[in-house]
């Protein structure tokens, strides 16, 4: 094995619940075997480190041709949320509330505790200056660990070297 | 299955270095594994995370993950991150003589 540090860089991309988790999840595996960590948010992602969004990040079942009625322990086979039901009000949220659950019974935390858990343990989270610009984001909307508003050229920069992940 | 020398006591590992039967393990080996992760002393801290390791895996049969060790010892993520520099969850796992954690958080 070589003597220097590997590198991992993830650009979250998208805002659901959904996508939250795998830079989280990857991440932290990384960081535990000495990876370094280097996240950058853009577009829709900034919504998982913005401090008004983090704790309300939804997952709708319209459209996600993945959702199948037995994830609600109705065994359905194959038998998909139908995208007529999926519009009705409610929908979104009882399709959210159902993921968070799954997550809390596989011990999963939170997206906000989870990514404070990738600061402590060192990852450096960046958020995208365009998208910042474009959503009129300041800094002092992002949670804390959040290190700076960088532009994508920065971005290339500090993560030479690395593996970049695109999600 | 490989053996080594370790401390003065021959124990069983995989290929990766990790012993896999936890009964062979003792405080020398420890000792001597977390020097060879880079950990030149072991304090007080560190045995307590350790013996949480040792304690938890005797009851599960696998190696705690790093959240559970953060839970279960009360010690921060980024004591844990300072105590076990450089990849907590394999290091701490080989020192305590158990695999690889099991889980992904």
């Amino acid at each position: 094995m070589s003597d220097e540090t590997r590198k991992v860089a993830f650009i979250c991309s998208k805002g659901t619940l959904d996508m939250a988790y795998p830079a989280l999840v990857m991440g932290w595996a990384a960081l535990g075997n000495g990876i370094d960590v280097t996240i950058f948010f853009t577009f829709w992602g900034l919504d998982i480190i913005n401090k008004a969004r983090v704790d309300h990040l939804e997952l709708a079942p319209v459209a996600n041709t993945s959702m199948k009625m037995s994830m609600m322990g109705i065994k359905t086979g194959n038998l998909g949320i139908p995208n007529l039901l999926g519009v009705l009000p409610g929908m979104t949220a009882f399709a959210t509330s159902l993921m968070k659950n799954k997550m809390k019974g596989l011990e999963v935390p939170p997206v906000r505790e989870y990514l404070q858990m990738l600061v402590d343990a060192g990852a450096k989270l960046y958020a995208c200056k365009m998208s910042v610009d474009m959503m009129g984001l300041k800094k002092e909307d992002f949670v804390d660990g959040v290190l700076d508003i960088v532009t994508a050229g920065d971005f290339m920069d500090m993560t030479e070297g690395a593996q970049i992940i695109f999600i | 299955m490989a053996t080594r020398v370790i401390a003065g006591k021959t124990v069983q590992v995989n290929d990766e270095g990790f012993m896999t039967d936890p009964s062979e393990w003792t405080k020398e080996i420890a000792v001597e594994y977390a020097k060879e992760e880079g950990i030149a002393e072991l304090t007080a801290d560190h045995w307590k995370i350790i013996e949480f390791c040792r304690q938890s895996a005797a009851t599960s049969g696998k190696a705690p993950t790093l959240r559970t060790i953060t839970a279960g010892t009360g010690v921060s993520t980024k004591e844990l991150f300072t105590l076990f520099p450089k990849g907590p969850a394999k290091k701490v796992a080989k020192i305590s003589g158990l695999g690889k954690p099991e889980g992904c958080v």
